[in-house]
């Protein structure tokens, strides 16, 4: 990548700026160790980080089915499911609001439940049917929880909208809402900025009726 | 003519969100892309002894990283208001020396090749700090408060005698009101792709002001302005945290620099919480008196709040309290206190959210005193004018707005009694309280073309941030034009465009949308100065005052079957497009003229065509400075609350604001639900907790920093009065996006009282308060 690296001693290692392309970069090495996730985990916590030269992650070959699409991914087995559809699959409908499972921007279908995919790795969805925001159309004829979205005004900014979609289309399959308060309590996992939480609950109520 | 504004016309963007085709500053993806992490400090004041990143740059992929020692030096930022996209803190540059002045703060970033392994090298960046004492509490620190020295005589306001008044007053109430710090949480985090061409920067970046941050990022890296693209189409909530400019898009572009390939840098949700700004604690002591029957004698209104060591950021609680009441003598103060803190900013309805919320829960104590009704206080105490600048409100129908809330809560159902009022186990409780904003307009200008298809295109440098921008934009456009809404398409968020306002201060729909409609008035004006001179069309010959636009048609406003279509006249003329440019500078902002985009600069053009433009000229002509410029509006609600578990449920929320022309009722409605959840918060849940031992943020994240969720919501009921505001512009439209969290929080406070007896202070009301 012709890279100035901004790094004055790269002692030991390989410098990584050796004219390769990313692509080719993640797929030409390998590295040693594993479980290292919980280490974001432990911020500000410096005792506890390792003091020898850190291993590294490995990469992995994985294949994910999303909106009937299948993908071939090498990618670091850290990735979570939403990093994975975000950056590496460039499908960005999919939103990251916390990474921590706290907002539901992130909600995907995965064989047809509603699941935060930043709580999710990548390499756990082998095998299974993802369906993302980008897969709910069929064509240009969007999904009627999109349509009732629209008419219902039941966004603002949009961000959080594909998590609220996927979990109502969801809430929808669950079959268990039998009143407004249901789905209030029912998409109380996916958190509204803006606050069109009452439109999104109109949205539904319009869906449910007709399905 | 077929009316177009006002119309609940679904939002133009809404078929690209709902499916996921609306893109987002993060979701850019330029060749040879490296991803950027933040390295934060982890104390609160003192120096880098050491910052040891040897062990983060032996992970495989890591590409750079940077540190005060080897990142590029940065130029002072010029331009000090928001609508040049201010920076955020002046004396605290990123990544320019070793000093830390709070928790959190901006210490280094680290480049690598995926996501994953950049937020784990930034893990294994260690630092070796000098610490020295540092201060966090605002309540503990009140001795070291002083008046600052931003915003000048505004903020210390006096009427009359306010302390030989209350010697003689008849009936005095004098309480403290407290709001916590609270933090934006906007659904997207702040997130920057910068990409470098040679000396050409291109930065993506999630803001309220493409054009401010254009101006800063040139200034602050030393570039000529047109050497800097900012691009942010869609935005994911910003409610002030985007307003100002924070490290993310600045040291996302010095990263860019240094590494040599585009970089981007997207903030953690917990980075969020020191980064990226926050609402100030404030400390309200307010009070009231009266004589026996009601009539106030005396406003009193201080409000201390917390700055930070690095800028000065006044949390304008008093402001509105100047104008609110007919009152003969008042005292507006306002203190600071420098803490150990990120420095505050602009929050949804900065000032009036926390101030509304003191004065208005304030007024429903002194209506209790006198055993009044809190909305016949309000009537006996009626600001017909502006008394402290003495001046006439531009328009004000708030008695309307009373009278019609009142009706819709059922207020007459309601025994005044505390504690009086039940259904099943629960207390009901009643309250409300009035709402007002500035209505806000700044200089602006904006594009407008026609083209040979019949098809229209706007394009103005402001920014939809989830308001409706782009909807209420593109009515606007359409009726000018004389097209209907799907002929014409309007772009914001690229800094190329001419200027338009930042998005703050509820000013984007005064001040973009005249500019609109001139442009696109000029450009059918030229349409049909073009019909009437040729020979070849049906309306040659005739005046041109006699013709009417509509529906992509020109014709006799006598004889509406003699005319011909847009497309018509400009294939015959052989034109591809008639184009036209048009800058209102025009300010309602006080003092007059400030916070105005500069004038000049990139929209001379613009500003020399609307010199024969007469739709700016009748614009500009308005003598603003006469008015007082306001938006008003009432809050009720209705609140059950468990007398058992203290948990306190809104059940009803009804507002009716007068905002001026309502250019769609459905987006309108969504602004002001929006604002009074927001206000759900502020009264209820929200609110940040600092470790008293290192001013570290704890609640740091969505499962401790609560915000509203939909198991939360009342039922709604939201009213306009809809009548134009005749001198804020030729449209008559304010900006509604700040309006409804005002009145809301102390509406609720209030009902709350009015349920359980008991009057909470600090919020938020949390359960703990009311058993």
């Amino acid at each position: 990548m012709g890279n100035n690296l901004g790094i004055s001693n790269t002692d030991d290692e390989e410098p990584s700026s050796n004219g390769t392309t990313r692509r080719d970069f993640l797929a030409q090495i390998t590295y040693a160790g594993a479980g290292l996730t919980l280490v974001p985990l432990l911020a500000g916590t410096k005792d506890i980080l390792p003091q020898a030269p850190p291993p590294n992650a490995e990469t992995a070959t994985i294949n994910l089915t999303v909106n009937g699409q299948k993908h071939a991914l090498n990618i670091d087995e850290r990735t979570t499911l939403l990093d994975a559809l975000r950056e590496n699959l460039q499908m960005t409908g999919t939103k990251k609001g916390c990474d921590h499972g706290q907002c539901g921007a992130c909600t995907v279908l995965i064989n047809g439940r509603r699941v935060n995919s930043c709580l999710t790795f990548a390499a756990m969805c082998q095998g299974k049917e993802i369906i993302t925001i980008e897969g709910l159309a069929k064509g240009d004829r969007l999904h009627p929880m999109q349509e009732a979205f629209i008419k219902h005004d039941a966004f603002q900014c949009g961000y959080c909208t594909p998590g609220q979609i996927c979990s109502a289309v969801g809430l929808v399959n669950e079959g268990h809402v039998h009143n407004d308060a249901d789905i209030h309590e029912l998409m109380s996992g996916n958190i509204c900025r803006c606050g069109a939480y009452q439109n999104i609950v109109d949205a539904i109520k319009e869906v449910q009726n007709i399905a | 003519m077929n009316e177009i504004i006002g119309k609940p016309i679904d939002r133009v963007d809404g078929k690209l969100k709902v499916s996921g085709g609306a893109t987002y500053s993060a979701e850019y993806f330029p060749k040879n892309m490296v991803y950027g992490v933040l390295v934060l400090s982890t104390i609160p004041r003192g120096r880098i002894r050491n910052i040891d990143t040897s062990q983060a740059e032996r992970v495989k992929g890591v590409v750079g990283i940077m540190t005060y020692k080897n990142s590029m030096s940065l130029h002072f930022p010029q331009g000090t208001d928001p609508g040049s996209g201010k920076y955020a803190e002046k004396d605290l540059l990123p990544l320019q020396n070793n000093r830390i002045y709070y928790d959190g703060q901006v210490i280094a970033a680290v480049m690598a090749e995926t996501f994953e392994k950049a937020e784990y090298a930034a893990k294994l960046v260690k630092v070796d700090y000098e610490t020295e004492s540092a201060i966090f509490d605002l309540k503990a620190n009140i001795s070291k408060s002083y008046k600052p020295s931003s915003g000048g005589s505004q903020l210390q306001l006096k009427r009359g005698d306010a302390d030989a008044a209350w010697q003689n007053a008849e009936v005095k109430m004098e309480q403290t009101y407290t709001t916590p710090v609270y933090h934006h949480n906007a659904m997207e985090p702040h997130a920057s792709v910068a990409e470098w061409n040679g000396d050409q920067l291109m930065v993506y970046d999630a803001t309220q002001a493409v054009a401010g941050v254009k101006s800063l990022l040139a200034s602050m890296l030393g570039l000529p302005p047109e050497k800097v693209k900012v691009v942010s189409l869609y935005i994911g909530g910003g409610f002030g945290s985007k307003g100002f400019t924070w490290p993310n898009p600045i040291v996302t572009a010095m990263a860019a620099k240094m590494v040599n390939c585009p970089v981007k840098l997207v903030l953690s949700r917990q980075q969020m919480f020191t980064t990226a700004g926050r609402r100030s604690e404030t400390i309200q002591k307010i009070a009231l008196a009266s004589n026996s029957s009601g009539k106030l004698t005396v406003i009193k209104h201080d409000t201390i709040s917390e700055s930070s060591f690095v800028d000065e950021f006044v949390e304008t609680a008093g402001l509105a309290t100047s104008m609110l009441y007919s009152c003969p003598n008042v005292e507006i103060s306002h203190s600071l206190v420098r803490l150990n803190k990120v420095t505050p900013c602009p929050t949804r309805a900065p000032g009036e959210a926390p101030g509304t919320y003191a004065i208005e829960a304030a007024m429903d104590e002194l209506a209790y005193q006198l055993k009044m009704d809190p909305i016949q206080l309000r009537l006996l105490n009626y600001a017909e004018m502006d008394e402290q600048k003495q001046k006439q409100f531009s328009s004000k129908n708030l008695k309307e707005c009373y009278q019609r809330g009142a009706d819709a809560i059922g207020w007459s159902q309601r025994n005044p009694q505390p504690r009086s009022m039940r259904k099943g186990n629960y207390l009901v409780g009643y309250g409300m309280a009035t709402a007002t904003y500035l209505a806000n307009r700044i200089a602006s200008a904006a594009k407008a073309t026609l083209y040979a298809d019949g098809h229209a295109e706007i394009l103005s440098a402001t920014q939809d941030i989830g308001t409706g921008t782009y909807t209420i934009m593109t009515q606007i456009a359409a009726e000018a034009f004389g097209l209907p809404v799907d002929r014409v398409t309007v772009k914001l968020g690229d800094s190329d465009y001419p200027r338009g306002a930042n998005s703050g201060g509820s000013q984007v729909t005064a001040s973009v949308g005249p500019p609109i409609r001139a442009a696109a008035l000029a450009v059918i004006g030229k349409l049909i100065s073009l019909a009437v001179s040729d020979t070849a069309s049906p309306l040659h010959g005739r005046k041109e005052e006699d013709i009417i636009a509509d529906n992509g048609r020109m014709y006799l406003k006598n004889h509406t079957d003699r005319g011909e279509s847009y497309t018509e006249v400009l294939n015959r003329k052989g034109l591809q497009k008639l184009e036209a440019q048009a800058k209102t500078n025009v300010s309602t902002r006080e003092p007059q003229g400030s916070n105005a985009v500069a004038t000049g600069g990139a929209d001379a053009a613009a500003e020399e065509e609307s010199k024969t433009n007469p739709a700016v000229q009748e614009d500009q002509n308005v003598d603003r400075k006469l008015y007082s410029f306001h938006s008003f509006g009432a809050q009720f609600v209705k609140v059950l609350v468990d007398p058992d578990l203290g948990t306190v449920k809104v059940d009803k929320a009804v507002a009716v604001m007068d905002i001026g022309k309502v250019l769609n009722l459905k987006t309108a409605k969504s602004q002001i639900m929006g604002g009074m959840i927001f206000a759900i918060g502020m009264a209820l849940l929200e609110g940040t907790a600092y470790d008293p031992n290192n001013g570290r943020v704890v609640t740091r994240d969505l499962a401790q920093y609560l915000v509203p969720v939909n198991a939360d919501m009342p039922q709604f009921d939201i009213q306009f009065i809809d009548q134009p505001d005749p001198y804020i512009s030729p449209i008559g439209a304010k900006g509604i996006g700040e309006i409804g969290i005002t009145g809301m929080t102390a509406a609720i406070v209030n009902a709350i009282y009015h349920a359980t007896g008991k009057r909470v202070r600090e919020l938020p009301v949390t359960l703990d308060k009311l058993i």
